[in-house]
C-alpha cells in the first residue's frame, strides 16, 4: 500500500482533481478491508456449518479452554489501545512515542499468536488434528487464517518501526502508521466475532 | 519515463531525453529503457499494460477457441472418436476456465486499464506498480493453469468444479490442483486491480467531472470493480478449502466424511453469479459509448443506464441459488431466488430500452463497431429471454444441465460479452494504435460471427429441450430421434457453425495484421466521438494529456466541438479535434511527473507460481518462494513509486544538463 499517488495536482494552475478528499492509500486500505470481510464471512460460515460435525475426536465444548482464550483475547484487544496511542503519537510527529507504542502493539500481538500456538498444541494433544473431523478442519482453518492475519500485522508493525528509524519512505509517515492501524483494528474486530461465535456460543 | 521536461517557453511539445535514476532503492536501480522489450517488461504505464492485457487475452481466446472446436468436432458425428472421454472432460473444463478467467476478464481489464484514466482525464492509475503486478499475476496464473496439460492432465471437473468431481477419487491427476492454485493467483490480480481502479475513479477525475458526468464505460467498469472486490474473496475461500482437501487431507466437501457438498456450490455461486455481471457489464459499457457516437445522439437516459448498472450490481448478489434449483434447496429458497432472478431482468431490460431509444431517430452510421453493438443488443436479448425461462424454477428443473443452459450462456456471453469486446476493438483501435481497422473486413468478420454463433448455439436450445445433457461425451445414432428434433442433425449444424465462427475470428486476426502493415494513419477523431479519451493524440502520449482538461459537460469532447444555437437549438461545429489538440499543446503543462518503471511488479508476481508449484510438488519449494515473496514486498515498499527528482542523473553523455522547469 506504499504506492505514492500520481499527483497531477503538481502543476499548479490546473490544481484540483475531482476527488473524495481522502488519500489514495487510505481508500485502498478501506476497500481491501471490505474485501477481507467477505473472506472471513466465507470462513466463518464454513465453521458455523461444520462445528457440530464430529465423527471422531473431541467436540467443541471439550477442547476449548475459555479462561485462557479470554486472557489472550483481552491482550489482543489491548493492542488496539496501544495502536491508537501509536497513531496519536505519529500524528503529533513524536517518533519516539510512535516507535514505542508500535513495538508494544507488536509484542501484544505476538503474545496473542504465541497463545494461539500453545492452544493449538494443547488441542492437538487432546486428539484434535487438522483432519480429525470437519469441526477440526474448519476450526483450524478459521482461526489459522486469523492468526496469519495477526502475524502479517506484526510484520507490518515492525516494518513501520524500521521505516521510522531509517526514514526511507517519502510521504506522510503518520498516514503509514494510520493505515497499519486500520488493518490492526480490523483484525481485532474479526477476532471479537470469532471469539464470540466459536468459543462463547455453545455448538 | 519519469520526468518530462519542456522548454520554459510555452507552445513547445519538445520533450527532453529522459533522465536516469541513479540510486538503488529497494535493491535494484530503476529500469530506464524507454524502447524495446525492457520498456514493456518493466513498464507501469496503464496504456502499455492495457495492450499487454489485450494481447494475452487474445492469445487465450485462441487457446479457448481451439478447445471449443475440438469439443464440437467430437460431437459432430455419432460416437465421436476425436477425444477420449477423459480428455473431453478436461477440454470442456479448460474451455470454460480459459474463456471466463483468461479471455473475457483480462480483455475487459485491458479496456479498463487503457481507457478509464483517459476517460476521466487522468495521467495514470492510482497505483501504477500494482497495475503492472496485476498483469503479471494473470499471465503467471494463466500459464500455470495450462501447464497442467503437460503435467498429467488438466482439471476435469467442469468449470464450477462441484464435489465430488473435484475430489481426489474422481480427479486423481494434479489438474484440479493447478486449476485451484492458478485461479488463486489470477484472483489476487482481480483484487488489486479492483482496488486500484476504484481509487482511480473516485480520486483522480479531471476537475469538474462529477460522478454523473463520467462516461458510461467508466461507470459500468466501476460497478464491475466493486463486484470483483466483494466476489473474489468468496471464491478465494472456496479454493482454499478445496486446496486443503486435496493437498492436506481435510474433508470439507467429502460426503462420506459427513460434509455438505452444497457448501461448495453456495460459495462458488456467491462468487459465480456476480462474476456473470463482471463479464457482461464491461461490454454494456463499451456499446453505451459506441451507440451514441454512431447515432450522433447523446445516450438516451444516461442516469437510467448508470443506475440500472448499479442496480444489476446490487441485485446480482441475491440471485446465486438459481444455479442450484435442482439441488433440493426447499420451496422458500427456491421461491425467493426465483423472484429475485426475475427482478434482475428489469434493470437489464431498462438498458436495452435505452440503447434502442438511443438509436431511434439518430443519424445511424453502420460501421463495424456499430454492427457489433447492435448485434449485442439483439443476441443478448435472446440470451436474456432464455435466462428468464431459467428463473421459473419448474422450467429450470427441466433445463438444468442440458444444452439449453449451454445455449443460454453462450448467447449472453458470446453474443453479449464477446460482441461488446469486438465492438470495442473496432471503435478504439484508431485511438490505441493510430490506425483504423479495415471496415470491410470488419463487417465480414461481424456477419460470419453472427451466422456462426447462431448456427452453433441456436440449435442447442432444441438439443437441450430434447434432453441432450451438457458435457455429454458422445451421442449415438440409435438414440438421436427423428424428424425436426433429430439430435444428429442439430449437432452437426452446431459443429459447422463453430467452424464459421473460427473463420470469423481469423478474419479479425487477418485484419489486425493487415492494419499493422498498412501505412495509412487514422484521422485524429475518426468517428466524431464524444468522450475525453479522444481529446488527445492517437496513440495517446505517455502523459495522456498535455494539459488536464476541465470538464463542464457529460460528453465533454462533443461539447468542445459543437455548440447549440440558442434559436434553432441545432448543434453547430465550432472546433475540430485538431484545433482542440493544438490548443492543448499550446498551453501544455511545463512539468509533468510520471510514475517510474520498476522491476518489482514482475519480480513479486513471479514468486507466486513458485509458491503454488511448491504446494503441489514439494513444500520446501513453496517456503523458498514465500521467502522471495516477502523480500520482494520489502523491495517494493522501499522503492518510491515516482522517483524523486534528486535521484536523477544528468541525461546521456554529450548533452548538456537542462534545468528542470520550475513548478508553476
Amino acid at each position: 500500500m506504499s504506492d505514492v499517488a500520481v499527483h497531477e495536482a503538481d502543476h499548479g494552475t490546473h490544481g484540483h482533481t475531482t476527488t473524495t478528499g481522502l488519500s489514495n492509500n487510505k481508500i485502498a486500505m478501506w476497500l481491501f478491508l471490505g474485501s477481507e470481510c467477505l473472506l472471513f464471512g466465507g470462513l466463518i460460515s464454513t465453521y458455523m456449518l461444520y462445528r457440530g460435525r464430529v465423527s471422531e475426536g473431541p467436540r467443541p465444548g471439550n477442547v476449548f479452554d475459555i479462561p485462557f482464550t479470554s486472557v489472550s483475547s483481552f491482550i489482543l484487544l489491548m493492542s488496539s489501545l496501544t495502536m491508537v496511542l501509536a497513531v496519536s503519537a505519529a500524528q503529533n510527529r513524536d517518533d519516539r512515542g510512535t516507535t514505542l507504542w508500535l513495538t508494544i502493539t507488536a509484542l501484544l500481538g505476538a503474545t496473542f499468536v504465541g497463545g494461539q500456538v500453545y492452544e493449538f498444541t494443547a488441542m492437538y494433544n487432546e486428539g484434535l488434528g487438522f483432519t480429525t473431523s470437519l469441526f477440526g478442519s474448519s476450526f483450524y482453518t478459521l482461526t489459522g487464517f486469523h492468526g496469519v492475519h495477526v502475524t502479517v500485522g506484526i510484520i507490518m508493525l515492525m516494518s513501520v518501526v524500521g521505516i521510522i528509524k531509517r526514514s526511507t519512505i517519502p510521504g506522510d509517515k503518520a498516514e503509514v502508521v494510520e493505515l497499519v492501524g486500520l488493518y490492526w483494528h480490523f483484525v481485532d474486530v474479526i477476532w471479537i466475532i470469532i471469539f464470540t461465535l466459536v468459543y462463547l456460543i455453545p455448538a | 519515463m519519469a520526468i518530462i521536461e519542456r522548454p520554459a517557453t510555452a507552445g513547445g511539445v519538445e520533450i527532453a531525453p529522459p533522465a536516469t535514476p541513479s540510486r538503488a532503492q529497494g535493491g535494484f536501480k530503476r529500469p530506464v529503457a524507454t524502447t524495446g522489450w525492457k520498456s514493456w517488461l518493466f513498464t507501469v504505464d496503464h496504456k502499455k499494460l492495457g495492450i499487454m492485457y489485450g494481447v494475452m487475452a487474445m492469445f487465450f481466446f485462441i487457446v479457448g477457441g481451439i478447445e471449443a472446436v475440438l469439443i464440437r468436432l467430437q460431437l459432430a458425428a455419432p460416437e465421436g472418436k476425436v477425444l477420449s472421454a477423459s480428455v473431453y472432460n478436461q477440454m470442456f473444463t479448460m474451455h470454460a476456465t480459459t474463456m471466463v478467467f483468461l479471455f473475457v476478464m483480462p480483455m475487459a481489464a485491458a479496456f479498463a486499464n487503457y481507457f478509464i484514466p483517459l476517460q476521466i482525464g487522468a495521467r495514470d492509475v492510482a497505483f501504477p506498480r500494482m497495475n503492472a503486478f496485476g498483469f503479471w499475476c494473470v499471465l503467471g496464473g494463466g500459464i500455470f493453469i495450462n501447464l497442467s496439460w503437460f503435467l498429467g492432465g488438466a482439471a476435469d471437473g467442469g468449470w464450477f468444479m462441484y464435489a465430488p468431481n473435484s475430489g481426489p477419487i474422481f480427479s486423481p491427476s494434479h489438474g484440479v490442483d493447478f486449476w485451484t492454485l492458478g485461479l488463486q493467483i489470477t484472483g489476487i490480480a482481480s483484487l488489486t486491480g479492483a482496488i486500484n481502479l476504484i481509487v482511480t475513479v473516485l480520486n483522480m477525475r479531471a476537475p469538474g467531472m462529477s460522478l454523473m458526468k463520467m462516461p458510461v464505460f467508466t461507470w459500468l467498469q466501476l460497478v464491475v470493480q466493486f463486484l470483483l472486490l466483494f466476489a473474489v474473496p468468496v471464491i478465494t475461500v472456496a479454493l482454499f478449502l478445496l486446496s486443503f482437501q486435496r493437498n492436506f487431507g481435510a474433508t470439507f466437501f467429502d460426503v462420506s466424511a459427513g460434509a455438505d457438498p452444497l457448501l461448495w456450490q453456495h460459495l462458488f455461486w456467491i462468487f459465480g453469479h456476480p462474476e456473470v455481471y463482471i463479464l457482461i457489464l464491461p461490454s454494456f459499457g463499451i456499446i453505451s459509448e459506441v451507440l451514441p457516437v454512431f447515432s450522433k445522439k447523446p445516450l438516451f437516459g444516461y442516469p437510467f443506464v448508470v443506475f440500472s448498472g448499479a442496480a444489476i450490481g446490487f441485485v446480482g448478489w441475491g440471485v446465486w441459488a438459481h444455479h442450484m434449483f435442482a439441488s433440493g434447496l426447499g420451496p422458500v429458497s427456491v421461491a425467493v431466488f426465483s423472484i429475485s432472478t426475475m427482478a434482475i431482468a428489469i434493470p437489464t431490460g431498462v438498458k436495452i430500452v435505452n440503447w434502442t431509444l438511443t438509436l431511434w431517430g439518430g443519424k445511424l452510421r453502420f460501421t463495424a463497431a456499430m454492427h457489433f453493438a447492435v448485434g449485442l443488443i439483439v443476441l443478448f436479448t435472446i440470451g436474456g429471454l432464455s435466462g428468464v425461462t431459467h428463473s421459473v424454477a419448474p422450467s429450470d428443473t427441466q433445463q438444468t444441465d442440458t444444452y439449453y443452459i449451454v445455449a443460454h450462456f453462450h448467447y449472453v456471453l458470446f453474443g453479449g460479452a464477446v460482441f461488446g469486446l469486438f465492438s470495442g476493438f473496432y471503435y478504439w483501435w484508431p485511438k490505441m494504435f493510430g490506425k483504423t481497422l479495415n471496415e470491410k473486413l470488419g463487417k465480414a468478420n461481424f456477419w460470419l460471427m453472427v451466422i456462426g454463433m447462431n448456427m452453433t448455439f441456436g440449435p442447442m436450445h432444441i438439443l437441450g429441450l430434447q434432453g441432450q445433457p451438457r458435457r455429454m461425451y458422445q451421442w449415438t445414432e440409435a438414440r438421436a430421434g427423428e424428424g425436426f428434433f433429430n439430435l444428429a442433425f442439430w449437432n452437426q449444424i452446431a459443429s459447422i457453425g463453430s467452424l464459421i465462427l473460427v473463420v470469423g475470428v481469423l478474419l479479425f486476426l487477418i485484419n489486425v495484421v493487415k492494419t499493422a502493415r498498412s501505412k495509412e494513419l487514422a484521422p485524429l477523431d475518426p468517428w466524431d466521438s464524444r468522450t475525453l479519451e479522444w481529446m488527445t493524440s492517437s496513440p495517446p502520449k505517455e502523459h495522456n494529456f498535455d494539459v488536464i482538461p476541465t470538464v463542464h459537460h457529460l460528453d465533454e469532447f462533443f461539447h468542445r466541438k459543437y455548440q447549440q444555437d440558442p434559436v434553432t437549438h441545432e448543434y453547430k461545429q465550432i472546433a475540430t479535434a485538431e484545433e482542440i489538440l493544438a490548443d492543448q499543446e499550446a498551453h501544455a503543462d511545463k512539468h509533468i511527473h510520471m510514475p517510474s518503471p520498476s522491476y518489482w511488479p514482475i519480480v513479486l508476481a513471479a514468486t507466486l507460481p513458485i509458491i503454488t508449484t511448491g504446494v503441489i510438488y514439494s513444500i520446501p519449494v513453496a517456503i523458498v518462494g514465500g521467502i522471495f515473496l516477502v523480500l520482494a514486498m520489502f523491495g517494493w515498499a522501499l522503492e518510491p513509486s515516482t522517483a524523486p527528482e534528486t535521484d536523477f542523473d544528468p541525461p546521456a553523455a554529450g548533452e548538456s544538463t537542462k534545468e528542470l522547469a520550475p513548478l508553476v
